[in-house]
Parts: C-alpha cells; sequence; structure tokens
C-alpha cells in the first residue's frame, strides 16, 4: 500500500480525500470534459455518450437537465452541505432535492454549467460519479450509523471500502441493468437490505468478529421481490471477494436483451440455488490471495470515522427535562425527532424535509446553509442523508436540543412530523421525471395538508405513506405500510393502493388492494384507510401489523362499500 | 479492418475463416462451432490460430484449446454490452491465458483503458480510426482503485497507480 501521505484529523467526519483521490477527480473531470467536447463535435453519437453522462450523474429529464451528485452513504459535513447551497444557488433555482438514495438531484442543470458544477463539488471532495448508469451505484446505510446505540459495527468504514472498489471498476461499468448495495451494522435493519440487488449486514460472532450476512436478487421497481440470504457470515477478508463473485456472475449472465428482465433479482429468482453454485464457483476459481481485504486496509479506513470527542454527559440532563416541562412545542418535536446514541447524554437528531404541504426531500440554499451551521454548532460537523429524504445531525447534546430546535426553527426546519404520515417518501413524478406516468408531489403535498394537524398525527402514530408516479417505483411504494403507484388509465392519472408492505427486518411487498382511485380521491382513500387502521389496531401497533393481522377485508369493505 | 495495440494501428495478421471455408495457409480466425467441430485438425496446423468467442459463451469452453490458441477474439455488439469484460478477465486470470485477446465490435475509446485493466490486448476499429483519441482517452485517468491484469503487481484494492500502456 503506498503511504497516506497525509495526515487525517482525529475526528474526519467523512472520509478524507488525499491527494490520489484528488488527482482521481480532476482526472475524472477532464474526461468528462473531452468527452462532452466530442459529443459536440460528433465524434460521438447520443448513444454513445448517453451511458458515459449518466456515470457522471447527468439525467436529461423532462424540462431540463438534471445532476445527480454523490452523497457517498449519505454521510456528509458541513463544509459540503455549505457548497451544496452554494451550488443550489449559483447553477439552479435555489433548491436541492435530497433522495431515497441519500444523494442530491439539481433538477435544473443547465448542460454548459456541469462541468462547472463538477469542478465546484471537486473542490469540497464530492462528485457525481455513478449515480447513473448501468455500473455501481452510490451505496446506502443506516442514517444513524457512527452513532445508534444499536450498533453492532460501523457500517461506513464499509461502505467507503465498497466506494473506492466499485468506482470505475473496470469489469463492471457496463452490467446489463444499474446495480445498488446496502449495508448496515446495526440488528434493527434501516438500509432496507431486503430490496436491495446486494443486501449486507455486518455484524460480529460469538468470539467478536466481524462478518457479513449476504442478501442479492432484492428490489422494487416493476418486479418487486424480497432478497434471498445468499451467506450468513462472510469473513472480513473475503468481503469483496465475494462482492467480486456475485457481479462476475450477474456481469456474464443477467439478461440484456429486455430492461425489465435484466436487474439481478430476475437472474437469481429464475436460478434459484444455481445462483449460489455459480458464485460459489467464482470464489473457488479466483487466485488465492488477489482479492483479499487486509486488516491494514480496514484499519486506514476506519480511521476516517473515528469518533468525534464526546463529552462525558448523563442522559436526560436537567436542561433538557427542564425544557421538555416547560416547552410542548419542542416536546413534541424531540419526541419524534430523536433517536438513541452510543454516548451517554447525546441523541441523533432527525431534520425534516417535509414541511406541511413542501415538497418531499427539498432543501433550499438557505437551508442547507442553516444545517452546515447548526451541525457546526451542534454536531461536530457531521450530517447525514436518510433514505426517507431527512436530514440527520447525528451526535447532538440532549441538553442543546432546545436551542438546536430553535435553530432549525427559524428556518423550517423543525417539523415535528419525522416517522408520521405526513413524512411521506415521494419521487419527482410527473413535475419532472421523463419517465412518470402521474405526478407524485402534488398527492403527497395533498396528504399532508390533509393531516396537518400534529395532535391527529400523533394520534395516527408512526406510518410510512410512499408514493411513486411510476411502475418504476423510485417512490418505493411497495413497501410502504400506505403505498400509491401512480399509472396513467387512458389519459387519466390514477393511483393504486398496495397495502402492509415494510423495508425493514420484516421486509414485505404491499398488496394492492383493489381498483385504483383518481387523482382527485386519491386523498380521501387514504383517510379512509387511516380511519379503519386506528378503529382496529391494538395499542401501540403500527399499520402493517394491523392489516397483517385482520387482513385486508375490513380495508376494503371501508374503500370500496356503497356510501 | 485494423487493429489497435499499443496505442497504434497495424493491420490484422489473421485472415477470418468461414464455417465451411478451407484454410489458408497463415493465421486463421475460426467461429467456436467451426473449432469445437475441427478443432483437431485445427490444432494440428503449422500456423497461428484464433477463436471468436460469442459473448454468451462460457471461457471454460476454450479450455482444452487454450494452449494452442494465439488469438481469442470477444464481441461487444453494443458498447453498452459489458459480458467481454468478464469473459477477458477470467481468460487472464482463471485459465491463465497469455495469447492475444482482441475486442470486436462496438467498442469506443471511452472504454480502451477498462479493456485493457480487464486483459484485452488489442482492439479492432475502423480504417478511418483516429489512434490519437484512443490514446488520450486511455490515459487521461491514469489512477484505478482496482487490481488490474495488465500485470502490475500485487493488488492493494484501494490504492493504486498504475501505468496503462497497452
Amino acid at each position: 500500500m503506498d503511504q497516506i501521505t497525509h495526515a487525517i484529523p482525529p475526528h474526519a467526519r467523512t472520509y478524507r480525500y488525499d491527494e490520489v483521490d484528488r488527482d482521481f477527480l480532476a482526472a475524472r473531470i477532464a474526461e468528462f470534459r473531452d468527452q462532452v467536447a466530442r459529443r459536440l463535435s460528433g465524434e460521438l453519437t447520443e448513444d454513445e455518450f448517453k451511458p458515459l453522462r449518466l456515470m457522471n450523474g447527468l439525467y436529461l429529464q423532462l424540462h431540463a437537465y438534471m445532476l445527480r451528485v454523490a452523497i457517498p452513504y449519505g454521510v456528509i459535513d458541513a463544509r459540503q452541505m455549505r457548497q451544496l447551497g452554494v451550488i443550489a444557488r449559483r447553477w439552479d433555482r435555489g433548491f436541492g432535492h435530497f433522495t431515497t438514495r441519500q444523494n442530491i438531484q439539481f433538477n435544473w442543470t443547465k448542460l454548459e454549467d456541469v462541468i462547472d458544477m463538477l469542478q465546484a463539488l471537486a473542490d469540497v471532495d464530492m462528485h457525481a460519479i455513478q449515480t447513473s448508469g448501468n455500473c455501481v451505484r452510490n451505496v446506502t446505510t443506516d442514517e444513524f450509523a457512527g452513532a445508534a446505540k444499536d450498533e453492532i459495527v460501523d457500517p461506513r468504514v464499509y461502505a467507503e471500502i465498497l466506494r473506492q472498489w466499485s468506482t470505475l471498476h473496470p469489469e463492471f461499468t457496463y452490467l446489463p441493468r444499474k446495480f445498488k448495495i446496502a449495508i448496515t451494522g446495526a440488528p434493527h435493519d434501516r438500509a432496507a437490505i431486503q430490496v436491495h440487488d446486494i443486501g449486507v449486514t455486518a455484524k460480529r460472532n460469538e468470539a467478536g468478529t466481524i462478518g457479513f450476512e449476504i442478501w442479492v436478487g432484492g428490489g422494487l421497481g416493476r418486479t418487486p421481490i424480497i432478497g434471498t440470504k445468499l451467506f450468513d457470515f462472510v469473513p472480513e477478508a473475503d468481503f469483496l471477494k465475494t462482492m467480486e463473485a456475485v457481479l462476475r456472475v450477474y456481469n456474464a449472465l443477467g439478461q440484456r436483451d429486455n430492461i425489465y428482465k435484466a436487474r439481478i433479482k430476475i437472474l437469481v429468482r429464475d436460478l434459484g440455488d444455481e445462483f449460489r453454485r455459480l458464485v460459489e464457483e467464482e470464489l473457488a476459481a479466483m487466485p488465492a490471495g488477489r482479492y483479499r481485504l487486509e486488516p491494514g486496509i480496514v484499519a486506514a479506513i476506519r480511521a476516517h470515522f473515528a469518533p468525534p470527542p464526546f463529552a462525558d454527559l448523563q442522559d436526560d440532563p436537567p436542561r433538557y427535562r427542564r425544557a421538555l416541562e416547560a416547552d410542548a412545542a419542542f416536546a413534541a418535536w424531540a419526541r419524534n425527532s430523536t433517536h438513541p446514541h452510543s454516548a451517554p447524554g447525546y441523541v441523533s437528531v432527525v431534520v425534516s424535509l417535509k414541511p406541511i404541504g413542501g415538497i418531499p426531500g427539498d432543501a433550499s440554499a438557505d437551508q442547507m446553509e442553516a444545517i452546515a451551521e447548526l451541525a457546526e454548532t451542534f454536531s461536530f460537523g457531521e450530517i447525514r442523508v436518510s433514505h426517507v429524504q431527512n436530514l440527520v445531525l447525528p451526535h447532538v447534546r440532549q441538553e442543546d436540543l432546545h436551542a438546536l430546535w430553535k435553530g432549525l426553527r427559524q428556518h423550517g426546519l423543525a417539523t415535528p412530523n419525522v416517522g408520521l404520515i405526513s413524512d411521506i417518501i415521494a419521487c419527482p413524478g410527473m413535475d419532472y421525471c421523463a419517465l412518470a406516468t402521474a405526478r407524485s408531489i402534488p398527492v403527497a403535498q395533498r396528504i399532508s395538508e390533509r393531516f396537518a394537524s400534529l395532535d391527529r398525527q400523533l394520534d395516527i402514530g408512526t406510518l410510512h405513506v410512499n408514493i411513486s408516479g411510476c411502475i418504476n417505483a423510485c417512490g418505493h411504494h411497495h413497501v410502504g405500510h400506505i403505498g400509491l403507484l401512480g399509472v396513467d388509465k387512458r389519459g387519466e392519472e390514477v393511483y393504486q393502493i398496495t397495502l402492509g408492505g415494510s423495508a425493514t427486518n420484516d421486509a414485505t411487498i404491499g398488496e394492492l388492494i383493489g381498483p385504483a382511485f383518481s387523482y382527485d380521491s386519491v386523498v380521501d382513500a387514504v383517510e379512509t384507510l387511516v380511519r379503519t387502521y386506528v378503529a382496529h389496531r391494538e395499542p401501540g401497533e403500527l399499520f402493517k401489523d394491523t392489516y397483517r393481522r385482520i387482513g385486508p377485508a375490513p380495508f376494503k369493505e371501508a374503500l370500496y362499500a356503497p356510501a | 479492418m485494423p487493429l489497435l495495440d499499443g496505442g497504434a494501428l497495424r493491420p490484422d495478421p489473421f485472415a477470418t475463416i468461414g464455417d465451411d471455408d478451407a484454410l489458408p495457409e497463415g493465421a486463421a480466425l475460426v467461429s467456436l462451432a467451426r473449432l469445437t467441430r475441427d478443432g483437431e485438425a485445427l490444432a494440428g496446423r503449422n500456423a497461428p490460430l484464433g477463436v471468436a468467442l460469442p459473448p454468451d459463451a462460457h471461457p471454460d469452453t476454450l479450455r482444452p484449446w487454450l494452449p494452442r490458441l494465439a488469438l481469442v477474439a470477444l464481441s461487444l455488439p453494443k458498447h453498452r454490452d459489458g459480458r467481454a469484460f468478464t469473459q477477458a478477465r477470467a481468460l487472464r486470470e482463471y485459465h491463465g491465458y497469455t495469447g492475444e485477446i482482441r475486442a470486436t465490435g462496438h467498442v469506443i475509446p471511452d472504454q480502451y483503458a477498462a479493456l485493457l485493466r480487464c486483459g484485452v490486448s488489442s482492439i479492432e476499429v475502423p480504417a478511418d480510426t483516429d489512434a490519437r483519441t484512443w490514446t488520450r482517452m486511455r490515459d487521461i485517468i491514469p489512477l484505478a482503485y482496482q487490481p488490474s491484469q495488465s500485470g502490475d503487481g500485487p493488488p492493494d484494492l484501494l490504492r493504486r497507480r498504475v501505468g496503462l500502456r497497452g
């Protein structure tokens, strides 16, 4: 291994680039500049150029180009967030859109600005590499990684190793279709690993040794499939080797003649046990040692993710308790927006990007800058993007929560709805996307307005509503407790409803409840479903669990019985 | 069509022979079907032998003939079809094949470096090809995070500097 020529600070916040990483990014931009020039001169056809621009994050949408910027495994620091604000203001319309894959999209990009935008990203060690295209995409993980009380292994270390391994991988850049990997290091899966092409749970055996449970062939889209467990405990040394083996089988055998059957989930489904045998054959054929993940490499990467210098604190400090008692609005926010932390006296805070009537996942440049500022004051400069399109300040002192809340409130960032019915996942839908067959955002806005009352939302409790504007399922409707899929029916937008989905440990594809609802009536239908749930639930029971217990009949009857 | 080899164009010494054509005196490139049918006779000739491996064929198919093969020609039916990358890597890594591996079909200069890293040695290109574009794109990112089949020492996977001289 080359000597690491720069010092990593004791608390790096993100993976810290060195000269090699920076040289690589600069070269990548030079390459794309050359490709754009050859496209403009006609040397490259549009068909040839398309995968090249996609692998640099550049999509052509309905009204404009969209640049999708990678936020590796959702981890970003205050300096980088501030730069995203600068980019939003200078080259977009003052906004950015955080996505379910923990990335950010700029929806109003001009082709002539792209190189400057990539340069501005590179200035803060960011890029748009492989945020699209038929390659290994941004690896996603638990938004509480490195902070959660229940965490066994910090997944960021292995997510970064995967990022480097997959970056311009010479063999896996022209795959049959896109390839998404998610990794968690906690027993409670917050990364939806069973609905990814590869899902990984990092864990420890009885001896405390780190290993990996590997799932394969999950996914949503038009053929939703829950993944299959391939291996129960892959040793750390064989981690990348196993990834290589799965990708080799997929690249050789995945379907290429039908885009709708090209994901690995179809191959795994069709091959059954034969898929595992083929992977094992690859593993056996690999030269010993060549793909071994050396402990020294892991240690070098782990150094980038050292914890911040936590103070020696106690849980529930008096200042926090007094604020909770004195300020009901703060208490309501704190109850829903905090997540248990491994360090006493700290919590992780979820910052809702779902204001009532707003666009799920949108943040203004001002808000990005405000969050950067608050992260520096209250969270050691660390920020995460969650796969439900919110932001997270991972390390906040409980005694600072009231002050943080006041700061967030000034910028419209303290909506107390995290995990509640108005915390909706929605794809961009027909407002932006060229593939969409229906609108998603306005449906999300109308549902959130219908349930605007916080008291009512709290009474309903945790409830996940996910909305997709076409069958490609970017809004993850299959795994929402209530999922809405907008489709075009003879020129009219209608919404199919699926119930009982889940993306966590009990991953389940929701079931279609019956005929679709019109754009105008779909919010009433959601209201009816919620009322039916509230009438039937047992104390503490989530929507999906009530649905599983009582079945579809009561919901169906409430929705479709003649008035 | 000429070949791009080491960043420069050279003529193709192999004649492509149809499945029922008579064999020439010199270097011959045959289909996998013909190799399978006439393998013994082909291998007995005193001239370089090459085979075109279709994208859906497993490189293991060539195992009995590899020691006798001077050329394996892989094919990209469209430049987006990346199966040849895996075939090339398998020929080098699993089979220790050291002869020429040629990429044919729809290949663009932006794929040159990755093909070399997977073990491809030459590219079949149109006659009017400007080799300078290919070498420029080959060299434009002189860094990689993965091991290569082009003989650059033991892998450290995550931090490598490589010279991509084809």
